[in-house]
């Protein structure tokens, strides 16, 4: 029963994110036939081939592979605090990450140029972990729950402020691309930003099979699964490392993205009926990549040739399902 | 401490960071027999069975494991040998209860924690044991908390334990689920040849259940023996500072 659904759920996510994918590919500003769009594809040199292979592949592989390291950032997030609320953007993780990259392009800007793709997800993640551990901190002190969202959400705001304000005086050139960056935004992807992006993608991906099994011991809470022989300490710091770095990767490139972190991992455990870490991990990754790529697609299609920010999108679907959790544990459904 | 007994401690002190709560715990439990910790709240019963566990640092003295020192065994082979029934209460998102039970093959099960057909027959057996086949495919928050309580023995008998510790495993049942939970427990010991250790409340259920009963009052062992020497009307008097009237008014 469960399992026939699961292989159903994952064959139309699999679907889902193929379909996205080429449309993504295919529905743009620019009118491409159909029958040039799939050769351009697969290879065959014509006049679409340039507009889809520097511009429309690299933005849809980078909402995939992002969407769907957001989301699984977001599992981790939640399995860690045992909260369902918990995300990258919620903890203010997106936000530190946002802080410490602009601080890092701002002021090296005067002495490098533009910055490599390294660096960028290297201030990104430290950006994540200062304000991961800031939060940690705090909730260490207080056990309450709700008090660690609201931490979360202040240190957010507060990040963000300093951000705006670097961003307003700071106005040199260098960091013209820095106002579109830190409202989120998928554009202006190019392949080698897809390669570096995979490759650290790929990373958190596997290492979050890997800690699968003492995930799903530590959803029986810690003394469980202490008693199970699952060593606690480094479940945790994986945890905390793993998530900081798959919201570092989509932080460094995007921009912070909001509602992906919370809302995907909920719409596939409601989909799923399940919370076996070894599916969720595959089944929340698919998610984000298509819930992303439905939005960037809308984002930049709905208004065009105005791009709305990806995250003005994902709050419009992403907070109702926020709003519906908090209503569905009120009545102590999940 | 007694050579082979499958759990003995000896000078034992327990307690939270440097602070000794309670002083001086011996006792020797072997296969097949049930060790029950009665005393007032706050004694440190709790505090006991965590250090047993090896949540908690012990402060003094030795714990053995068949004669082995427990710090020579690790995490691992430790899971393998123990496994705890606790009093906090676990809400796990979405998991049935068969799923709740089968997380207590984790120390038996590899790297990405799939079951064998072996692990499932375990399960299954074990299910069958504290008889929950009919609520094992129900959500594990759906549940009644007598039910809940033989879904968290069923994990610990998944992890094939040779000792079984269970922290007021029966505080929050009726008396039908008590006397159930308690039917298995007894069982199981036997037929398993566990050695069980449980902390209680229930005084008459303590006596008709265990083996040898330790008295923890005051940071000591109060007491320690046979229930026909622990249970009676003095020592119960004594143990939890009620008077001779009230104890004939509530006990008689």
């Amino acid at each position: 029963m469960t399992k026939t659904r699961s292989v159903v759920m994952f064959i139309a996510l699999l679907t889902g994110v193929l379909m996205l994918f080429f449309a993504n590919v295919f529905v743009g500003s620019a009118d491409i036939p159909l029958r040039e769009a799939f050769g351009a594809v697969f290879g065959a040199e014509n006049s679409a081939s340039d507009i889809l292979r520097k511009i429309r592949i690299p933005r849809a592989l980078a909402a995939m592979l992002l969407g769907g390291a957001l989301s699984l950032s977001g599992y981790l997030l939640q399995t860690f605090f045992h909260n369902p609320i918990a995300g990258p953007f919620v903890l203010g993780v997106s936000s530190g990450a946002k802080l410490v990259v602009a601080v890092t392009m701002i002021f090296s800007a005067g002495f490098f140029g533009s910055l490599s793709s390294a660096v960028m997800i290297l201030s990104a993640f430290i950006g994540s972990m200062l304000s991961l551990g800031f939060v940690l901190l705090v909730s260490r002190k207080l056990k309450q729950m709700s008090m660690l969202v609201v931490c979360g959400v202040m240190t957010g705001y507060i990040c963000s402020a300093v951000t705006d304000f670097l961003v307003t005086f700071a106005d040199d050139s260098d960091i013209v691309n820095l106002h579109d960056w830190s409202m989120g935004t998928f554009s202006g992807m190019n392949m080698d930003n897809v390669r570096v992006i995979f490759v650290f993608v790929l990373a958190g991906v596997a290492g979050a099979f890997l800690i699968s099994k003492p995930v799903g011991a530590y959803m029986l809470g810690e003394s469980y699964a202490g008693s199970m022989g699952v060593n606690i300490k480094l479940l945790k710091v994986l945890l905390i490392v793993l998530s900081g770095l798959l919201s570092a990767a989509v932080t460094a490139f995007a921009g912070p993205v909001s509602f992906v972190g919370i809302a995907v991992p909920h719409i596939i455990r409601v989909l799923f009926r399940t919370s076996k870490p070894l599916l969720m991990i595959p089944a929340c990754f698919l998610g984000g990549s298509i819930f992303c790529m439905l939005c960037d697609m809308i984002a930049r299609t709905v208004f065009a040739p105005t791009e709305l920010s990806i995250s003005t999108v994902t709050a419009v679907f992403g907070a109702p399902v926020v709003i519906l959790i908090m209503l569905k544990r009120k009545r102590g459904e999940i | 401490m007694t050579r082979g007994a499958f759990v003995s401690a000896d000078g034992l002190s327990v307690g939270y960071g440097r602070k000794i709560t309670v002083n001086g715990v011996e006792f020797c439990v072997n296969g097949g027999e049930i060790l029950t910790l009665i005393g007032p709240n706050g004694a440190g019963k709790s505090t006991i069975l965590k250090t047993i566990a090896g949540y908690l640092r012990r402060l003094d003295g030795n714990i053995a494991i068949h004669g082995e020192n427990t710090d020579k065994i690790s995490v691992k082979k430790m899971a393998e040998k123990l496994s705890v029934v606790l009093t906090e209460r676990i809400r796990p998102e979405l998991m049935t209860c068969r799923e709740v039970v089968e997380t207590g093959r984790y120390p038996y099960t590899g790297g990405f924690g799939i079951l064998t057909r072996k692990d499932k027959q375990i399960v299954s057996e074990a299910i069958k044991t504290v008889s929950m086949q009919d609520f094992a495919d129900m959500d594990f928050n759906l549940v009644s908390d007598g039910q809940r309580q033989r879904v968290m023995l069923a994990r610990a008998i998944c992890q094939e334990p040779d000792i079984l510790i269970l922290d007021e495993p029966t505080s929050y049942l009726d008396v039908h689920h008590k006397i159930m939970f308690l039917e298995i427990l007894r069982r199981l010991a036997l037929e398993k040849q566990i050695a069980v250790i449980v902390s209680m409340h229930e005084l008459d259920f303590a006596e008709k259940v265990s083996d040898y009963a330790l008295c923890i009052k005051d940071g000591k062992v109060f007491l320690s023996g046979t229930p026909d020497k622990i249970f009676t009307k003095e020592n119960i008097m004594e143990l939890y500072d009620v008077t001779e009237e009230l104890y004939d008014k509530y006990f008689r």
